[in-house]
C-alpha cells in the first residue's frame, strides 16, 4: 500500500500512470478522463456529422452549422439514397449495390473460410511434405501489393470466362483472403493438443471424419472470428470490386463513391451522406455486435507464422 | 487387418494433399505466377492489350522520368513516414490511456475502433465532407466570428496529404491501439510491482522498461502499417480523386489508371513491380529481425 | 508361444537425428511391459510406432503375428491412452466411447453392450451422459482408458497415462490399472518417466536411453543387477553411490574403498576374472548403520554433512574416500552436521561396472 501513496504524492500527475492506483478523483485521473474524452469526441465528430447531415434538408445545409443538429428532421435522403438516386445509367439507388454486395460477400466468406479453415487443418495436423514451402509463399504473397497481380488475374479471368462476373470477384476474395485466414486457422489447430488428433486416429477417423467430427466442433469461436474478419474486409473492399465486375454488378462502396464523386447534377450532400451511412451500417452493426470477438481477429492478423 | 506394404510418397496423406490444392493452387499460381508475369511483361511496351515485344528497361526510364509518378512517390514518402510515426504514438498513447485501470474502458475502446470497421471509401467521404471549406469545419469556425480562420486542407496542393493524413489516421489508430494494448496487457504485471518499489516513475518505466519489452508488438504493428500505407488507394480516390491537379497521386493509383484508363498497361507493371520492390525492402528486414534473429536469441 | 508385440530392427530418424536405433523387443501375449526413461530417450517414439502415429525409417512391427509396420492407427488392434486424456471435448463420454466403434461401422446392439461393460469396468456408468469438462481428472482418464477398453483389442498402449494427475489420485489410478490387467490379460505397453509406476506395475521393464534399449528385465533385477551404470544411476532414489576404484581379481576379488579393503565375498560376477579400475556402487538403502554396521561385512566412518529428515526416515549426505556419500537412518534418530556415524554394507548386494563401456562386472 505504501508505494500506492508515493505514486499519489509524486509531483508530476501528468506523468504519473501505470495501472496500479485506484483513487476516483485524483488528479491524475482527472487528467487522464479529459483527455480520453476530448479524443472521444474527435473520433466521434465524423460519425455524428455524417448522421446530422443525412437528416437536414439541403437549404439548412447551405445556411447552417454542419455541427448543429437538424432543426427539422427528414428522412427524405435517406429514401432517395436507398432507391432513387442515379449512378450513371441506373436510378436504382444504392439497394442496387446493397444486394450486389450481399450477392459478393456471403459466397466469398462462405468459400474463403472453408478453404482456409481445411488448409490451416491440413498444415497444423498432417504435416504432409512440402506443406510449409506453399504456406510460407502463401504468408509473403499476404504482402505482395494487389497492383502486381490485379492485371493477370484479369486475364487468367477472362479465359476461365469469369471477368466481370460475380462468381469472378468472389475467386478473388476467396484467393486473397487465403493468406490471413489460413494463418488464423493453422494457429488455431495448432492449439488443438496433438494427443486429440492421435486418439481420433487410433478410433480409425480419416481426414475429413476427424475435420467434421472433431475439429469443427471444436473451432466455432474462430469460425465466428473469421466470419466476422471477413464480411468487413469484402464489404469494405473496393478495388476488386471496381476491377472484376461490370458496373450493374458494383458493390455497395464503389457504388456509393460514384454517388458523391459524380461530377454532373447538383450536389446533395445530405443524400450523398445518407448513403455513405448505408454503407457504413453492416460493418458497423457487426462491430457492435461482436465485440471482443472482432478485437480478436484483428488481433488475429497481427499474430505471427 | 491390413497387411499392405508401405505407401508411396505421393498417395501418402493423399486427402491431406488433396485438400491443400485450392492453396498451392493460389500460391503457385496467383502469387508466384501473377507476380513473375507483370515482372515479365514489364520488359515489353504492351498497351491496350500485353504483347511480348521486348523493349527493355525502357518502360523503367520512362517511368522514373514521369512527373507524376515522381509526385505520387514523394506523397507517399511524406505520407507513409508521418503516417507510422503518428499512427504509432497515437495508437500507443490511446492504448496508455485505456490501461489506466479506466471505466467504461470498453466504451472508449469501442469508439476508438469503430473507424476500422469502416470502409477507406466510407473514411474518406466523411472526411471529405467535414473538410469542406464552404460547410466544413472552416465554415463552422467562421460562423463562431473568426471571419478569417482558414482550414481547407483538401483544396491546397500544398496540403492536400495532410487532409488524407487526418482521415488515415483517423481510421487506423485504432487498430494501432489495439496491438498495443494487448502488448501491454501481455506484460507481467510483476514488472510493474518490481518498478515501484525500485521506486521508478511510471512515464520511465514505459520508456525504459515496457517499450523495449513490447518490440515485437511494435514490429508487427510496424509491418501491418507499412503495408496497408503502400496498399493506400481507395482512400484517396474518394477523399480528393488525386488532386487537386496531381496534388495527392499515389502509386497504387498510377498504376491502376495506367492499366485500366490511359490503356499503358506496361507503364502500369512497370510501376507496380517498383512497389513490389519497396514491399520487399520493408519484407527482409522485418524477416531477418523476426526469424533471422531467433537463432541467436 | 507366438509373442503379442514384436519388433524388429526398428528406426527412426527425425532429419539426422537418430531417435530410435535399430531396436529389438518381444512382448509376450498378456504381459505388462514398461518403458521407462528420462525424457528424449525414444520410449513415446517408440510407442506411437507401435500404434501407428509415427512411421519408422526402417524396420518391422508385427502384432500378433501380423506386420502391421504401414497399417492405420485403427486396423493394428490397438488401444491407446494418453497424458492429456485426449477426450474429444464437445462429445459426451458415451460419444467419446463411441466414437471409434462408429467410424468402424459396428452394429448398435454390440456397441452398446461394449459400451456397457466397459462402463461397469471402469465404474462410469454415471457419467456417460456428461462431457469431459465436467469431469475430474481422474474420471477423465477413466474415460479415456474406457476408450481403449471398448474397442476389445489385444493390446493397450499408455502414453504416461497418469502423468497429469495429482499424487494420490496417481497412486489410486495405479493401482486400477494393476487391477485392470490382471482382470483382462491383455497386452500392455505403458510409458512412464516415473520409476515407482514402472517397478509396480510391470512384468519386464525396458529403459531406454537415446532411442536403445539399456535392459529388459524383470522389475526386481533391474533394481538388483543393473546391467550397466546407467540403469544403476536411474533406477531408485535417492541414487545409487558410486566410488572410482580398483577391482583385484588375482586372488579373492576385492576393491580399495577409502585405504580399506573390501572383500567381495557374496558378489555374484557376470564376468569374473577382471581387474583394473571399475565403478563400485552400493544402493543408499543396502548401507546401514548402528548395531547393524557392526555387523556388516564392511564398515566405515563417515562425518554427516547434512541432514534431510523425511518424517520415517532420515537422509544424511555425507562423503566416503572423495565421492558423495547418501544414506538412510531412522527417522527418530537426531543427526547434526559434523556427527561421525558408523555405517557398514554386505559387498554382495554391491554393483560393479567397468570404465570403459561402464557393464557390469
Amino acid at each position: 500500500m505504501a508505494d500506492v501513496t508515493t505514486t499519489m504524492q509524486r509531483p508530476s500527475p501528468a506523468h504519473a500512470s501505470g495501472p496500479k492506483p485506484r483513487r476516483a478523483f485524483s488528479r491524475r485521473n482527472i487528467m487522464i478522463y479529459s483527455i480520453l474524452f476530448v479524443l472521444a469526441v474527435y473520433y466521434l465528430l465524423p460519425f455524428y456529422v455524417m448522421l446530422m447531415t443525412s437528416l437536414k434538408g439541403l437549404t439548412e445545409i447551405r445556411t447552417g452549422n454542419i455541427f448543429a443538429p437538424p432543426v427539422e428532421i427528414t428522412f427524405e435522403p435517406w429514401a432517395k439514397a436507398w432507391s432513387t438516386v442515379c449512378t450513371g445509367l441506373n436510378c436504382d439507388g444504392l439497394s442496387r449495390g446493397f444486394w450486389n454486395s450481399v450477392k459478393i460477400t456471403v459466397p466469398s466468406v462462405f468459400f474463403s473460410i472453408t478453404v482456409a479453415s481445411v488448409n490451416g487443418y491440413a498444415l497444423s495436423m498432417w504435416r504432409f511434405k512440402g506443406a510449409n514451402v506453399f504456406f510460407t509463399i502463401l504468408i509473403i504473397g499476404a504482402f505482395i501489393p494487389y497492383q502486381v497481380m490485379i492485371y493477370p488475374i484479369v486475364v487468367l479471368l477472362r479465359e476461365m470466362g469469369l471477368y466481370g462476373n460475380l462468381g469472378g470477384l468472389v475467386l478473388v476474395h476467396t484467393i486473397f483472403g487465403m493468406p490471413i485466414l489460413t494463418l488464423l486457422f493453422r494457429n488455431y489447430f495448432s492449439s488443438v493438443p496433438e494427443e486429440l488428433f492421435k486418439a481420433a486416429r487410433v478410433d480409425g477417423a480419416r481426414f475429413w471424419t476427424i475435420y467434421f467430427k472433431i475439429m469443427l466442433p471444436m473451432a466455432l469461436p474462430i469460425f465466428v472470428v473469421a466470419v466476422i474478419l471477413q464480411t468487413t474486409a469484402i464489404w469494405n473492399d473496393f478495388l476488386f470490386g471496381v476491377i472484376y465486375t461490370r458496373p450493374e454488378n458494383y458493390p455497395m462502396t464503389v457504388q456509393l463513391n460514384n454517388i458523391v464523386n459524380s461530377v454532373t447534377g447538383v450536389k446533395e450532400y445530405n443524400v450523398n451522406m445518407a448513403a455513405t451511412l448505408l454503407s457504413g451500417v453492416v460493418p458497423l452493426t457487426i462491430y457492435f455486435l461482436s465485440g471482443k470477438l472482432f478485437v480478436r481477429g484483428i488481433a488475429a492478423g497481427a499474430v505471427k507464422g | 487387418m491390413s497387411q499392405s506394404g508401405k505407401p508411396t510418397g505421393l498417395f501418402k496423406n493423399l486427402s491431406a494433399k488433396i485438400a491443400a490444392i485450392p492453396m498451392v493452387l493460389t500460391a503457385l499460381v496467383i502469387f508466384v505466377g501473377c507476380s513473375v508475369w507483370t515482372i515479365v511483361f514489364s520488359f515489353t511496351n504492351s498497351r491496350l492489350l500485353p504483347s511480348a515485344n521486348w523493349v527493355g528497361l525502357d518502360q523503367y526510364e520512362r517511368l522514373w522520368s514521369t512527373r507524376r509518378w515522381m509526385i505520387s512517390i514523394e506523397n507517399l514518402a511524406i505520407y507513409g513516414i508521418l503516417m507510422l510515426i503518428l499512427a504509432l504514438v497515437v495508437g500507443f498513447l490511446l492504448a496508455a490511456l485505456i490501461d489506466q485501470k479506466i471505466r467504461f474502458e470498453d466504451g472508449f475502446r469501442t469508439i476508438f475502433l469503430y473507424p476500422y470497421a469502416l470502409s477507406f471509401i466510407v473514411t474518406g467521404l466523411v472526411w471529405q465532407w467535414l473538410l469542406n471549406p464552404e460547410f466544413g469545419v472552416q465554415n463552422a469556425v467562421r460562423n463562431l466570428g473568426f471571419e478569417t480562420f482558414s482550414f481547407d486542407p483538401l483544396y491546397n496542393p500544398d496540403t492536400v496529404l495532410y487532409g488524407v493524413l487526418i482521415a488515415g489516421l483517423w481510421h487506423t489508430s485504432g487498430l494501432v491501439m489495439c496491438l498495443m494494448l494487448a502488448g501491454l496487457r501481455g506484460i507481467d504485471e510483476d514488472v510493474w510491482k518490481a518498478t515501484k518499489i525500485d521506486g521508478i516513475p511510471a512515464w520511465k518505466t514505459y520508456i525504459v522498461v515496457v517499450i523495449p519489452m513490447m518490440r515485437p508488438v511494435f514490429i508487427t504493428t510496424l509491418v501491418l502499417v507499412t503495408s496497408g500505407i503502400i496498399k493506400l488507394y481507395d482512400l484517396v480516390i474518394a477523399q480528393t480523386g488525386g488532386g487537386p491537379g496531381l496534388a495527392s497521386e499515389v502509386p497504387a493509383k498510377f498504376v491502376f489508371d495506367m492499366m485500366f484508363v490511359s490503356q499503358n498497361l506496361a507503364q502500369g507493371f512497370a510501376a507496380s513491380t517498383m512497389m513490389l520492390v519497396a514491399v520487399i525492402f520493408v519484407i527482409i528486414p522485418w524477416a531477418y529481425l523476426e526469424f533471422g534473429g531467433k537463432k541467436h536469441g | 508361444m507366438q509373442p503379442s508385440v514384436s519388433i524388429q530392427n526398428l528406426k527412426l530418424d527425425f532429419g539426422s537425428v537418430s531417435v530410435l536405433r535399430d531396436l529389438n523387443l518381444d512382448i509376450g501375449q498378456g504381459e505388462f511391459l514398461v518403458l521407462l526413461g528420462s525424457s528424449g530417450c525414444g520410449k513415446s517414439t517408440l510407442l506411437n510406432c507401435i500404434a501407428g502415429l509415427l512411421e519408422p525409417t526402417e524396420g518391422a512391427i508385427h502384432i500378433n503375428g501380423q506386420n502391421v509396420t504401414w497399417a492405420e492407427p485403427s486396423d493394428r488392434g490397438i488401444g491407446m491412452v494418453f497424458q492429456s486424456y485426449a477426450l474429444y471435448p464437445q462429445m459426451t463420454v458415451e460419444g467419446n466411447l463411441t466414437f471409434g466403434l462408429k467410424n468402424a461401422k459396428m452394429p448398435k446392439e454390440e456397441i452398446k453392450r461394449r459400451v456397457a461393460r466397459a462402463a461397469e469396468v471402469l465404474q462410469i456408468e454415471p457419467l456417460l451422459k456428461r462431457k469431459p469438462a465436467a469431469l475430474s481428472g481422474g474420471q477423465r482418464q477413466r474415460v479415456a482408458i474406457g476408450r481403449a477398453l471398448v474397442r476389445d483389442v489385444d493390446v493397450f498402449l499408455f502414453d504416461e497415462p497418469l502423468s497429469n494427475l495429482d499424487a494420490k489420485l496417481r497412486a489410486d489410478l495405479r493401482v486400477e490399472i494393476k487391477r485392470l490387467h490382471q482382470r483382462l490379460r491383455n497386452t500392455m505397453i505403458y510409458v512412464t518417466h516415473d520409476q515407482v509406476e514402472a517397478m509396480t506395475l510391470a512384468d519386464r521393464i525396458a529403459i531406454m536411453k537415446g532411442g536403445v534399449v539399456m535392459q529388459l528385465d524383470a522389475p526386481g533385477v533391474i533394481y538388483n543387477k543393473p546391467a550397466n551404470k546407467y540403469v544403476a544411476d536411474f533406477i531408485g532414489s535417492p541414487s545409487m553411490n558410486f566410488f572410482a576404484t580398483t577391482l583385484d581379481s588375482t586372488r579373492e576379488p576385492k576393491v580399495r574403498i577409502a585405504g580399506k579393503d573390501v572383500y567381495l565375498t557374496g558378489y555374484e560376477f557376470t564376468r569374473p576374472g577382471i581387474s583394473g579400475d571399475v565403478w563400485f556402487g552400493i544402493r543408499p538403502e543396502h548401507i546401514v548403520t548402528g548395531e547393524l554396521a557392526d555387523m556388516a561385512p564392511a564398515q566405515f566412518e563417515v562425518a554427516a554433512e547434512l541432514a534431510e529428515p523425511m518424517g520415517a526416515e532420515t537422509l544424511i549426505w555425507s562423503t566416503l574416500d572423495g565421492a558423495p556419500l547418501r544414506f538412510r537412518v531412522d527417522g527418530q534418530m537426531t543427526v547434526s552436521p559434523g556427527d561421525m556415524i558408523r555405517i557398514g554394507f554386505d559387498p554382495a548386494r554391491a554393483s560393479i561396472f567397468d570404465t570403459v563401456e561402464e557393464l557390469r562386472i
